[in-house]
């Protein structure tokens, strides 16, 4: 199938430090693909870079066969890219439904999409509707992460983009978090997710890359990253289990 | 009690020109973090392009409009035009200097300042000017035993409407949640499709617009105006910015009207002369006791 975002040797600098040493990548529609890597391993500069938050020294980023090279940040999620960052980043002195209404700022004309695109959110998490007017800042961690995701579906992306999504919640939220992720691709969008938890990812990824140090070092199906010896030591805590 | 009530409406005048200068300083630095140092000046330009269109083309503005019909029409002109200088002083002391980060942004904006204050006097002279009786519509109202002026209570009337819809379209439409969204996060903002030029463009128009109506109204409620008042409603204005919490667009607007009263009240039983320092005490005690303002929520950041 014809690839929704193509990633083309793409390099990327902060001033002279290089955070992405020409890597490529792919996601095709309707998929989910993960990216793993330790931290600092460049995944949070790989979505920036492709929402248009970093400019690209090298390579090109296409998305429905388009460069964004040129693209302002707020020009590509009118295109289709949502990108729900690291650290949640909620507006924490707005109440949850302007959260809401701003991740769909550019539909602001057409108040009936905004409120049926909200009520599609508040389905997928009851919890927000009943916090609708309160402050985003005095949500609970798992509630503002909740958030987060549902200002990113706010503009009905064809691609997702999740900047760590677990982390910090408790287990029993993070369980939810990932099967509304799979709920989400299975409703039509593509999603690149970057996670610390590796395991957790492969389960509901179709594909997979690892990125170490600005180059990615293993790709593949997930069941072949869930076999692969080296992801297992260093992702998914194989090696550490059998040495205690 | 009829000298208290006056001087409270008057408080309330002198304070609403503070509030609608304010909000400018406000709603620039709540999305920049940057002291537009020239908005004084953008206001005194108002306030002159306003005395222009009255006093120079009088004859023909009052004679088809009427006193209060010119009126009207030299606040929208200042207003136009003050908003689009504060769109030129963006462009050419800000915009190219942003990258540089914030202390150089404040030199510029004491640069634009100074150039605007010194071009005024260029094109209208050292001298003071004076809005002529002619042009300034003038019925005294009789309420209860008191003599006000209408012209007072219009001028209040207009600024707490003008204040109301900025209130509305900042706080309850998304278009104003876009702005404090800006204003708090503005990387987050673009990635949910905010053009932060649009929101740039918004506050640098309206702010100085505003700016520029307060400065017809001083001219209209006061007569006299120079080329140096900006500096003076300025730094009231920007003490009232700090006094209701920098960056908080009710805050702008309570603290002005409270400033206003103060200094009215100061002046009238405590002593003229030191009016101001009346004023500049209460800013210290309340930046001792609620150092982010009366309705500032968030610690101020360091410049
Ligand atoms: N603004 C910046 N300026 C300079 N260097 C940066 C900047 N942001 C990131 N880096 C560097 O780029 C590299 C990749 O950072 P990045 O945030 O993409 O890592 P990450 O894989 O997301 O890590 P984590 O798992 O901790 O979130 C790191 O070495 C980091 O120090
Ligand atoms: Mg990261």
């Amino acid at each position: 199938m014809e690839a929704l975002l193509k990633i083309d040797h793409l390099h990327i600098y902060y001033g002279s430090i290089q955070a992405l040493k020409g890597i490529s990548l792919e996601v095709t529609p309707g998929e989910i693909v993960c990216v793993l890597g330790a931290n600092g391993a460049g995944k949070s500069t790989l979505l920036r870079a492709i929402s248009g938050l970093l400019p690209i020294s090298k390579g090109d980023i296409l998305f429905c066969a388009k460069s964004l090279k040129k693209t302002e940040a707020y020009r590509i999620v009118i295109d289709g890219i949502s990108h729900v960052p690291e650290g949640r980043r909620v507006f924490s002195t707005l109440s949850v439904e302007e959260n809401l209404n701003l991740g769909a700022f550019n539909r602001r004309g057409n108040p009936q999409l905004v409120s049926e695109r909200k009520d599609r959110v508040y389905n997928l998490f009851p919890i927000l509707k009943q916090r609708e007017k309160q402050l985003a800042g005095t949500l609970s961690g798992g509630e503002q992460q909740m958030l987060a995701i549902g200002r990113g579906l706010m503009s009905d992306p064809r691609l997702l983009l999740l900047d760590e999504p677990s982390l910090g919640l408790a287990p029993i939220l993070v369980k939810q978090i990932f099967r509304i992720i799979k709920e989400i691709n299975e409703q039509g969008v593509a999603i690149l997710l970057v996670e610390q938890n590796a395991r957790k990812a492969l389960a509901i990824a179709h594909r997979g890359y690892v990125l170490e140090t600005g180059n990615i070092t293993i790709s593949g199906l997930s069941k072949e990253l869930q076999n692969n010896k080296k992801v297992q030591e260093a992702y998914l805590g194989g090696a550490a289990l059998r040495r205690k | 009690m009829k000298l208290i009530i006056e001087q409270i409406l008057n408080g309330l005048t002198i304070g609403s020109f503070y509030s609608l200068i304010a909000l400018g300083y406000s709603m620039v630095y709540g999305v920049m973090k940057l002291i537009n140092f020239a908005h004084g000046d953008l206001f005194t330009f108002g306030s002159y392009l306003g005395y222009t269109f009255l006093v120079m083309g009088t004859a023909y503005v009052t004679s088809t409009l009427g006193v209060w019909g010119g009126m009207a029409a030299a606040m929208l002109i200042a207003a136009a035009g003050t908003g689009i200088l504060g769109l030129i002083v963006e462009r050419i002391a800000y915009r190219p200097i942003y990258p540089a980060g914030r202390l150089p942004a404040v030199v510029s904006a004491l640069g634009a300042s100074i150039f605007i204050q010194n071009a005024i006097m260029v094109i209208w002279g050292a001298r003071p000017q004076a809005y002529t009786s002619d042009v300034i519509p003038n019925y005294m109202l009789n309420i209860a035993g008191l003599r006000i002026n209408l012209l007072q209570i219009i001028i209040l009337l207009l600024s707490f409407l003008l204040m109301g819809i900025l209130y509305y379209v900042v706080q309850k439409t998304t278009f104003g949640a876009a702005i404090r969204a800006s204003a708090l996060d503005r990387e987050t903002a673009a990635l949910m499709g905010i053009n932060i030029n649009l929101i740039i463009f918004f506050i640098f128009a309206l702010g100085p617009a505003l700016g520029g109506v307060a400065g017809v109204m001083v001219g209209i409620y006061y007569r006299k105006i120079s080329f140096v008042m900006g500096w003076n409603y300025g730094l009231k204005a920007f003490t009232a910015t700090i006094l209701g919490g920098i960056g908080n667009i009710p805050g702008a607007m309570i603290g002005g009207l409270i400033l206003g009263v103060l200094e009215m009240l100061g002046s009238t039983y405590i002593s003229t002369a030191y009016k101001d320092v009346f004023v500049f005490l209460v800013l210290i005690l309340v930046l001792i006791f609620r150092p982010t303002g009366l309705l500032g929520e968030k610690v101020a950041e360091k410049v």
